[in-house]
């Protein structure tokens, strides 16, 4: 038997009242990008449940897609059948059996949304429970605590039946909370923050600062890939790379060495915060975790963050490195995260930064140099890439031919 | 000509060479070099590895480039027997593997590890009860063929992996060298933790292949060097191998699914035939073989005989398995099912691949026919 849609219970949007139909559409369009090379799937929002119809499509290929996804709560594969009780029956036998193995238990759960269908719930359970039973050997029935439980619903336009219950990434549909932009190094913090950020429904576009010769096509391409690993969770990202060699080494030549990176992490910020301004971004953020290097002490954020007044996230804030790395484990970036490439914040790393830079002594260091016409040069050169995680863009070097 | 040799090696697709000289013309530099030259190459693999990993339906981790199927195999099992040594020394295998895994086996024996040989019935096919029965406490590997290189038998993968996923200490190898391609099976879903394959079974180039390797297991290298491949496997990566092989495996995917029942209409046409010859014995089981095997015997000729006679017209077939048959050695697999000594000497196989047509083999069959009963003549003169 073949699955012909998947079920989606949402999340936390469920909840929010009159905005509802927002965070729904949202979260269907954010569906639509992540299946959009499975072209016979279509996808429809209602206010309770979201349905994708499989068409001629494989289901368990979209299974674990669906699955990092925000914004949904559970999924379960489903059946649909006409109003029939002999056909519920059958479908419910061959779903039972796909679980099924000698000694395991089953109750049937069946909800009667329609009234109007002549059967009560207590008999839908009984007449789909004793055929399921009568055309299986060796399952047996234990309503309490069952290995397999076989969801009946019955809806005005049609049955449906399920027993298998995927949980989801829970959180709220990439998209309905606003932008924002983040810093993205390629280390393990900043796409962990990223994903944090996403969670709770901020869309969310990248911000690295790349600086030839220093730092190599292949930091680059690094965060290509971090941004397309990011992208699973939200269909698709966007990416600006910001050319930074001229201002690395102004600052370089300028600020006294032990301030350079305080003044470093300034002009990131500027830049970002004129790209959010651009693109329509309402936030800021960094894979900051308090006291991990010298940048992010509390005197050193004080410093750095004085150049801007938009909302700087920090997800990580208060945590350890180690659970970070797990979380950068379970989203699949780690790995990428620890290849041994320069980014924009190993080179120029002065041996004794200041822990506990003062602003005015850095406002006056910075002084000297028109940093602002440095800034709008760097935002105007800055190239901007959309990443999509379902295939690769243009951007790759085709090597088609050849493979 | 007619090329019967198929299980030996293939003829690698005019596209999977063209991919190698061009690799090998142009992107030469080594993908380790930080230049960026090195970093489109490192990205040529990379692609290669995915597009790999999507024809499988496997984690591009999952995948080790070595230099085809001798090395996988010596690389799951030694690499397995060092990891896990310290864990215990007994490992699983059966009586009709390919040489590199029965003589990896032997060269452990020496270094004290122990062995379970498990028999074959008369279709060449290992009991899965022989081998949760043979399994100990001490048991770290098992490591089945998936399908046997010269009597083409398919071994019950399916059903050993799932005895042993109740056993989550014991490793699963297969040497899927003979079945890649042919014979369908889910590396995810079917329990296995290492799997061989070779680039030149499937028209790539001789000098590639790979070892699967689950994620979340760990084998030891067995050459140490400069790390490369997750330093399960250091050497200076063969982009041209590689990127032919991945190239030679989309292609051989797309013709395993188009031509599969037309192979499978060959060889029964061929069994069909070749029974109908005095003194015919035919070895391939009927049921659950390889489509691309046929292995038989002639009572009254030595194969030798036989090969060099159909070698006059430009067929080739091979005597037992090419790796083996220049020793003078009656073939393994056959005795262990049962084929008494005579007969085992005296096998030939024909082995087939996706673009041999049924006019070749009716040619074969006809010639088969000729000379043998030309060298019936001649032999009865001499007797």
């Amino acid at each position: 038997m073949k699955y012909n849609r998947i079920l989606v219970r949402y999340g936390e949007i469920s909840t929010k009242g009159r905005n509802r139909k927002k965070f729904t559409s949202k979260l269907r369009e954010n569906i639509v990008q992540a299946l959009k090379d499975f072209p016979g799937v279509s996808v429809s929002a209602s206010r309770d449940r979201l349905h994708i119809l499989l068409g001629e499509e494989n289901g368990d290929e979209i299974i674990p897609r669906l699955q990092s996804i925000f914004g949904i709560q559970s999924f379960s594969p489903v059946v649909k059948v006409e109003r029939d009780i002999d056909e519920i029956c059958k479908a419910g036998a061959s779903l039972v059996h796909k679980s099924f193995e000698p000694g395991k238990t089953f109750k049937v759960s069946a909800r009667r949304a329609d009234k109007h269908f002549p059967l009560e719930t207590n008999e839908i359970n009984y007449e789909v429970g004793s055929y399921v039973l009568r055309n299986t050997e060796g399952l047996s029935v234990d309503v309490k605590n069952p290995d397999i439980k076989l969801n009946v619903e019955v809806r005005k336009e049609g049955v449906y039946l399920s027993s298998e219950i995927y949980p989801g990434s829970t959180g709220m549909p990439v998209g309905t909370s606003g932008k924002a932009m983040l810093m993205l190094s390629g280390g393990i913090d900043s796409p962990v923050a990223g994903y944090l950020t996403m969670k709770r429904g901020v869309e969310v576009e990248a911000v690295h600062f790349h600086s030839p010769p220093f730092t190599s096509e292949r930091a680059k391409q690094k965060v290509i890939d971090l941004s397309r690993k990011l992208s699973a969770f939200s269909g698709s990202i966007t990416l600006h790379v910001v050319p930074f060699t001229k201002i690395q080494q102004t600052i370089h030549d300028q600020v006294p060495e032990n301030y350079t990176m305080t003044s470093t992490r300034r002009m990131m910020l500027k830049i970002a915060d004129k790209i959010r301004q651009k693109n329509e971004g309402l936030a800021l953020v960094t894979g900051e975790s308090l006291g991990q290097v010298a940048s992010q002490t509390l005197e050193s954020m004080q410093a750095i963050n004085d150049v801007t007044n938009t909302p700087v996230l920090r997800p990580l804030i208060a945590m350890d490195k180690l659970e970070i790395i797990d979380i950068a484990q379970k989203i699949d970036t780690h790995d990428i995260s620890i290849l041994p490439y320069e980014d924009c914040c190993t080179i120029f790393t002065p041996p004794a930064p200041k822990t506990r830079p003062k602003k005015e002594k850095v406002e006056y260091y910075e002084s000297f140099v028109d940093f602002d016409a440095l800034i709008n040069e760097a935002v105007n050169d800055t190239e901007t890439i959309t990443i999509n995680g379902a295939e690769d863009s243009a951007l790759e070097e085709s090597f088609d031919e050849l493979l | 000509m007619i090329y019967f040799d198929n299980a030996a090696t293939t003829r690698p697709y005019r596209e999977a060479l063209d991919s190698f000289v061009k690799v090998n013309e142009v992107y030469y530099a080594n993908p380790s070099s930080i230049h960026s030259f090195g970093g489109r190459v490192e990205k040529l693999i990379a692609q290669s590895r995915k597009q790999i990993a999507g024809l499988l339906k496997v984690k591009e981790r999952e995948i080790f480039f070595t230099s085809g199927g001798t090395e996988s195999n010596n690389l799951a099992i030694k690499g397995t027997a060092i990891q896990y040594g310290s864990r215990g020394k007994h490992i699983i295998t059966s009586k009709i593997e390919h040489p590199s895994v029965s003589n990896t086996m032997k060269q452990l024996e020496s270094l004290g590890y122990s062995i379970t040989y498990l028999d074959v019935d008369e279709t060449g096919r290992v009991d899965p009860l022989d081998v949760e029965k043979a399994i100990q406490e001490e048991t770290i590997l098992v490591s089945i063929m998936h399908v046997n290189n010269e009597a083409g038998a398919i071994q019950p993968i399916k059903e050993i992996g799932s005895i042993l996923k109740d056993h989550s200490k014991i490793l699963f190898h297969v040497d899927g060298v003979q079945a890649f391609g042919k014979i369908s099976l889910s590396l995810p879903d079917d329990h296995i933790d290492l799997y061989s394959i070779s680039a030149h079974k499937i028209h790539g180039l001789k000098g590639a292949g790979m070892l699967f390797v689950r994620d979340g297991v760990n084998i030891s290298p067995l050459l140490s060097g400069g790390e490369q491949e997750g330093n399960v496997r250091s050497g200076t990566e063969n982009t041209g191998g590689i990127v032919s092989f991945a190239k030679a495996m989309r292609m051989y995917m797309e013709e395993s699914r188009d031509h599969l029942e037309k192979m499978k209409d060959i060889q029964r046409y061929l069994r069909e035939k070749l029974v109908t010859i005095a003194g015919v014995r035919i070895h391939t089981p009927q049921l659950d073989s390889a489509p691309h095997i046929l292995n038989f015997t002639i009572e009254d000729f030595k194969s030798e005989v036989v090969v060099h006679a159909l070698d006059q017209h430009e067929v080739y077939v091979s005597t037992t398995s090419a790796c083996s048959s220049k020793k003078s050695k009656p073939s393994q697999t056959l005795l262990s099912m049962g084929v008494g000594e005579d007969l085992a000497d005296r096998s030939i196989r024909i082995s087939l691949s996706f673009r041999n047509t049924m006019e070749e083999a009716e040619r074969f069959v006809q010639l088969l026919i000729k000379e043998t009963a030309q060298l019936q003549k001649t032999m009865r003169r001499s007797r």
